[in-house]
């Protein structure tokens, strides 16, 4: 937003008429101008329309209507009111999967935050070979999801896996912990995993984010005897709080919707104790073909999401005010 | 920033062009596409096929028989095949664009949705003739009092066990539900399971469950009865004992055969679409026997797999017969045994069992069970998606949400 509109007062203060200019030409220079404004804006509107209004539009009408695999073929679709709401609110699980999504998304933020933001803090200090190992921790985002998921399967099988084989090498601990298989520990694995997947995230954005923050603050403040913790917290922690705010916000956006990690882990369960909204959505959609519900569910989903876009809104205009 | 811009604005136009004819490009694609593909459906002596046979054997075997009905019935042939997973997406988008092929491969529990979608023809009017084929299976395409599919092989699953493990513990397959428990508990040791089923949270884990359900007389009409939950305390008995393992509630049937072929389970709940993975690994030895029942002398009734095909609406009567008569095709007695024997399958035609059987013995096991094979869609129709849902959450209920299984049931019946 913000962007745009300084874009065009600079366009429209370069292209301005000297004053000597007879006024007829200069009429038509200023129309020239604004019809190629449009016609950049043009493009922009018609694709966000087409594919984001569109689809928007079309789900919150879906959320009212009897649409099932009859509606694909006859085209059919009963306008049922708040029936599919009424039915997914009411249905066993619904408060589950709710309660499932608000730990899912605090446990992955909390951690994938608190990592990543002690791993931008440690690369921040030059060492050797720091740019190959910060490139490398990179690597979670670029292996496709579905082959990340099955890895992961592998390593916290109960019998055969990685992590539970290292476990009871440990001398004096007996443990083997079911952890994709028991609803007390499914939740807590899916979150592990997600951590891991958006350690890359965080960490990157908070690391640009460190550099940004004038090194002269610092040496000023070595002299005043701020140092250590207490240099992050008068320095480092305020000069960072916008990149923190964005980070946060834009990630419980993200992860309010994850599905792919929760489907290739444990695909909701096991007894639905993994069981999210998004995943309840999909499950509804294209296993049980009753799409009305699922969008339904698709539709509270937005709802929440959209209130913490607005909260990055709010802050966001605040931060361009200051 | 600012110096850099009006540096680069030339460089970058020229880019935005390049942007620009990138951006138009999959459009002119897609139109050529499109059009390619609306000719040769448009001909009028070619049949579109879609199906999901899209690796071998199924992809060859099928190919040479569509081609040669194809000869038989004078059209040529314009085949598709999609992934499994992305078939039913197809048909519902083919559906509302009206754009269904002449002849469609569906799941056999998907007919009757299908079916009641109206975008299937009843085959009965197309002068289908489906005798011989068993009751069960017919039964599954039936919607309605109409038959809309017909489905040439089948397969169902079984308890395979590994032959050298079972006798050098001195263990004879077991045949009813408490010799499977005792069994299984002596052929538990050290890292190796004495059984293995699919517990997972999909339909994948009722099919598994089906056979337990209802060879003791549960019905998915109403789960909440003391035979379902015997059957489900059985599962959950193997599973408290450790004679199966808790993983089972995230094993698909692959995963379930991996452990087999590993040599951590002894014995398992699996199909014939396994052979060619099984003989593969050498030294394995395996036998296969119906899956156990409640009380000795009693029947197996398990649920059956495969496809059927059918003849959407597409509004062109002459190409619908046509179509029609490549079903017939596919489904003659020739078709039947020679794609059981090539893809481990079964005829649907009990008659032709000894054919199939006399050349794979290991088919024997799934042949018995055809005439007694249970339609999972049988009784509920389209409504099946619904009661499969509700019997894998009671069954991972039980086994690991901490719920008895009657508890489990009456929770999933009543929603």
């Amino acid at each position: 937003m913000a962007d745009a509109s300084v874009g065009s007062t600079s366009v429209a203060s370069r292209t301005a008429p000297p004053a000597s200019e007879p006024a007829g030409r200069g009429a038509g220079q200023k129309l020239r101008t604004r019809l190629v404004e449009v016609a950049f804006i043009v493009p922009a509107v018609v694709y966000l329309v087409l594919f984001f209004g569109y689809p928007v539009v079309k789900n919150v009408l879906m959320g009212f209507q009897e649409y099932t695999t009859k509606t694909f073929y006859t085209g059919e679709a009963p306008w049922v009111g708040l029936s599919n709401y009424s039915a997914v609110v009411g249905n066993a699980i619904f408060d589950r999967t709710l309660w499932n999504t608000v730990l899912f998304t605090a446990g992955s933020i909390v951690g994938q935050f608190a990592l990543g933001l002690a791993i931008a803090l440690f690369f921040h200090k030059r060492f050797a070979l720091s740019g190959v190992l910060r490139s490398l921790i990179l690597l979670p985002w670029l292996i496709p999801m579905i082959a990340g998921t099955a890895v992961w399967r592998w390593i916290l099988d109960t019998d055969n896996g990685a992590l539970n084989r290292i476990l009871s090498a440990i001398p004096g601990l007996d443990l083997n912990p079911n952890w994709l298989t028991s609803p007390q520990l499914a939740l807590v694995a899916v979150i592990g995993v997600n951590i891991w997947l958006g350690i890359p995230f965080n960490m990157t954005i908070l690391y640009g984010g460190l550099q940004e923050i004038p090194e002269e603050l610092y040496e000023a403040g070595a002299l005043d005897g701020a140092t250590g913790w207490r240099a992050f917290r008068h320095i480092t922690w305020p000069m960072l709080r916008p990149v923190v705010t964005v980070v946060l916000v834009l990630g419980v956006v993200y992860t309010l919707k994850v599905l792919d990690v929760i489907l290739g882990l444990t695909n909701g369960g096991p007894a639905n104790s993994t069981q999210t909204i998004s995943t309840f959505s999909y499950d509804m959609s294209f296993r049980q073909f009753d799409f009305g519900q699922g969008a339904a569910l698709g539709n509270i989903l937005i709802l929440i999401s959209l209130v913490f876009a607005v909260v990055y809104l709010r802050i966001n205009r605040k931060a361009v005010d200051e | 920033m600012a110096r850099q811009t009006a540096r680069s604005s030339a460089r970058r136009t020229s880019k935005r062009a390049g942007l620009a004819a990138l951006l138009v490009l999959p459009l002119a694609l897609g139109a050529c596409g499109g059009g390619g593909g609306s000719a040769s459906s448009g001909s009028s002596d070619t049949l579109r096929v879609l199906d999901y046979y899209n690796s071998d054997p199924n992809k060859t075997l099928w190919n040479d028989a569509i081609e040669a009905c194809g000869k038989t019935v004078g059209m040529k042939i314009s085949r598709e095949s999609v992934p499994g997973e992305s078939l039913i997406q197809k048909v519902l988008q083919q559906s509302s664009s009206k754009t269904l092929p002449d002849v469609l491969m569906l799941d056999n529990p998907d007919v009757q949705q299908i079916a009641a979608s109206g975008a299937l023809a009843p085959l009965d009017d197309l002068g289908i003739d489906s005798s011989g084929v068993a009751d069960g299976v017919l039964k599954a395409s039936t919607y309605e009092g109409k038959l809309y599919g017909l489905q040439p092989v089948t397969n169902t699953i079984a308890l395979f066990y590994n032959k050298k493990v079972l006798e050098a513990a001195g263990v004879t397959p077991p045949t009813t539900w408490d010799e499977l428990k005792t069994a299984s508990a002596k052929l538990t040791q050290g890292e190796q399971y004495g059984f293995a089923m699919s517990n997972v949270n999909t339909y994948e884990g009722t099919w598994q469950f089906l056979p337990f359900m209802w060879s003791n007389g549960g019905d998915e009409k109403d789960i909440d009865t003391p035979q379902t939950a015997a059957a489900l305390q059985l599962v959950k008995d193997l599973m408290d004992s450790k004679s199966l393992s808790q993983s089972s509630v995230n094993w698909t049937q692959a995963d379930v055969a991996d452990q087999f072929t590993a040599g951590k389970a002894a014995m398992m709940i699996n199909g014939p679409w396994n052979f060619g993975t099984l003989d593969k690994v050498s030294g394995l030895e395996y036998g296969i026997v119906p899956i156990p029942v409640p009380q000795a002398g009693g029947k197996t009734v398990s649920p059956f797999g495969g496809e059927a095909w059918t003849v959407p609406q597409t509004g062109d009567e002459d190409k619908q017969k046509k179509a029609a008569e490549l079903v017939q095709c596919l489904n003659s007695d020739d078709n039947e045994v020679k794609i059981s024997l090539g893809t481990g399958t079964v005829p649907t035609k009990p008659a032709l069992a000894d054919q199939v059987t006399s050349q794979n013995p290991n088919l024997k096991a799934f042949a018995d069970q055809v005439p007694d094979l249970r339609a999972r869609t049988g009784e509920l129709g389209a409504e099946w998606p619904k009661a499969a849902t509700k019997i894998y959450t009671a069954v991972q209920n039980a086994l690991v949400g901490g719920m008895t299984p009657e508890d489990a049931l009456k929770q999933a019946q009543n929603g």
